[in-house]
């Protein structure tokens, strides 16, 4: 039998794959979008739209269309899912700090002579980084909820006792396995806030003095 | 030298056309300051941000050293031209340091050189590198974040300079001290700049020509003192404000109005000699020096007139004295608070140089109305 602490790193490695990628595609289209308002309303629009379905249905409509390449169950419809969840709030949150960089900074970075990219990775990014990583903190605390549930489609992590614990009716295997992953959710925000304090550029912390 | 030719912006919005600049045409001669300058709207902001091309013209160019703007790659265009803009837009990720170093690092200058660069600049402005380089923009205060900010657009040493009301966002009292400030470093590193306000005391301050607009029309354009002294229309005479002529008091210095080589005494004349001379100019007093040159006192043709003895023995304190480097203002300032017709004007060391009278000071003033 699996030990807690083997289910807990798979869990882990489910969410911070998924997440992982979400964050690639999910940044870029975030900036993408501040260029064009209708692009911007349109995807924010599916992205919410996406996370309002029940994640049990989401895995159903996976695994007919997955199992055309062999993996209708198992992790990678885990990952897929998570990564699809994990859109809305680093979407909105990339596009919302994006578009709400002080237009005067905008100005001034386009002024001296920054090209767009430059302007992004100088000034834009940066500034953009605390709101940015409160995307993603949101997208891990709900998504270790989600990986739970994928545990019935084969997916391992801590969804495993819970599922077991119902199947045997065994109270104890179940308690453990919500225990757990209330506690994975408590710790990995608090590691991503820490972490997010540590990203955020020192000048936006500092104090008048 | 930037010369504008025929520039015209138009804004096409849903509600309409926005003509913001109408066909300008003016020329900012090199190391020169041109104020633009009119009421909210009437395109100011739009007609500097055509010179870097922020703003694209509609038609119309721009030159600047003979070469057309609107055909140089916008990204290296503006790295040539400073840039300062009302809200200072200092990056609040970077140092001050970093800041500075904006435009030295895009054009990929030397680190230890653009580095080196900063810290010399921040001394230009009175703050110590040591403290300062490695604050943080919003470690400082408003003026030092302004000053920061122009010494920004300075950094790489840019030939050309647009300043959109770069001194707007601070209080009145540190405003002048960076006003002159900067008219002490513009002395010596000599930029063609261009500068907007909406401010007619700053702009008369600051310009050796002001471009008054309105309605994206440049209206007048013309040195400050031309401009208070002839205001083309009613719309500028109203603009510039009822005052105007006692505006052109800070313009003229006190040297520029004084009568030269005034007569004088020394404490050991006599008081027939100091009467004599009175009378050769026709004044009512004369003042006497010391040794050096320096103004000491007065004496009064009334009380010396038909008296025995010495100046040295007879004379009366000088009320006041006004320096000559300082503007009339001051001077027609300290004559009232005196209640003088007159002042001895003295140089830094106190020595006497001339004076100056309330009917001189008017004559002035009035010259050039008399020249229509
Ligand atoms: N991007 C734009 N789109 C549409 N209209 C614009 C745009 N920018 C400026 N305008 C209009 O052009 C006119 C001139 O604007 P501009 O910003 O040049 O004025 P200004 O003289 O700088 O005024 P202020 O003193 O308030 O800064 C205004 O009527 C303004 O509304
Ligand atoms: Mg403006």
């Amino acid at each position: 039998m699996d030990t807690i602490l083997e289910l807990t790193l798979q869990h882990i490695q489910i969410v911070a794959v998924a997440v992982g990628l979400a964050i690639l595609t999910g940044v870029p289209i975030g900036i993408a979008i501040t260029q064009d308002q209708r692009a911007a309303d349109t995807v924010l629009y599916i992205a919410a739209i996406i996370i309002t379905v029940p994640s049990i249905a989401l895995f159903g409509v996976m695994i007919p269309i997955l199992s055309l390449i062999g993996q209708g169950i198992g992790y990678v419809p885990a990952v897929i899912a998570i990564l699809l969840y994990s859109q809305l709030p680093i979407i909105r949150n990339t596009y919302t700090a994006i578009a709400n960089v002080d237009p005067a900074l905008r100005e001034a970075a386009r002024g001296i002579g920054m090209t767009p990219l430059q302007r992004l990775r100088q000034v834009e990014i940066p500034l953009a980084i605390p709101v940015i990583m409160a995307g993603v903190r949101t997208a891990v605390v709900m998504n270790i909820g989600v990986a739970a549930i994928a545990a019935y489609i084969g997916a391992g992590g801590l969804g495993q006792l819970i599922s077991r614990g119902i199947s045997q009716t065994d109270p104890r295997q179940l308690v453990a396995g919500a225990l757990a992953v209330s506690i994975l959710a408590i710790a990995a925000d608090f590691f991503l806030l820490w972490l997010q304090k540590r990203l955020t550029p020192r000048g936006l912390s500092v104090k008048r003095g | 030298m930037i010369r504008l030719d025929e520039l015209t912006k138009v804004f096409g919005t849903p509600a309409g056309d926005i003509t913001a600049a109408d066909r300008i045409d003016m020329e900012v001669p090199e190391g020169e300051i041109c104020v633009l300058l009119g009421p909210s709207g009437c395109g100011k902001t739009t007609t500097m941000k055509m010179v870097n091309r922020l703003v694209e013209p509609t038609s119309g160019r721009i030159f600047i050293d003979g070469t057309d703007v609107t055909k140089t790659d916008p990204i290296t265009l503006r790295r040539r031209i400073g840039y300062v803009i009302q809200q200072i837009g200092l990056f609040p990720n970077k140092t001050v340091e970093e800041n500075i170093c904006a435009v030295p690092d895009l054009l990929g200058w030397d680190r230890k050189k653009s580095r080196s660069r900063a810290a010399e600049l921040l001394e230009l402005v009175a703050l110590d590198p040591a403290v300062f380089l490695k604050r943080f923009p919003k470690e400082l205060s408003g003026g030092q974040q302004q000053r920061v900010g122009v010494i920004r657009a300075l950094a790489a040493d840019p030939p050309v300079m647009l300043m959109d009301e770069p001194f707007g966002a601070i209080d009145p009292i540190n405003r002048e001290v960076i006003q002159d400030e900067f008219l002490r470093m513009q002395s010596e590193i000599k930029k063609t700049i261009m500068f907007v306000s909406h401010d007619i005391d700053e702009a008369v301050k600051m310009a050796d020509r002001i471009a008054i607009f309105d309605s994206g029309k440049l209206i007048q354009y013309d040195t400050p003192d031309d401009l208070l002294a002839h205001p083309k229309n009613n719309f500028i005479a109203d603009f510039v404000g009822g005052d105007r002529t006692l505006k052109r008091l800070r313009l003229i210095t006190v040297e520029e109005a004084m009568m030269k080589d005034p007569p004088r005494v020394t404490a050991d004349d006599s008081l027939s000699d100091a009467v004599a001379k009175m009378e050769e100019h026709g004044h009512q007093s004369i003042i006497m020096v010391g040794p050096r040159g320096r103004a000491r006192g007065a004496i009064r043709l009334s009380d010396a007139r038909g008296q025995k003895g010495r100046v040295g023995e007879h004379y009366s304190k000088l009320p006041t004295t006004v320096r000559i480097n300082e503007d009339l203002r001051n001077a027609v300032s300290a004559m009232f608070s005196a209640d003088e017709t007159w002042l001895a004007c003295v140089d830094d060391d106190g020595n006497y140089k001339g004076y100056i009278t309330q009917r001189g000071i008017t004559h002035i003033l009035g010259a050039t109305y008399r020249d229509q």
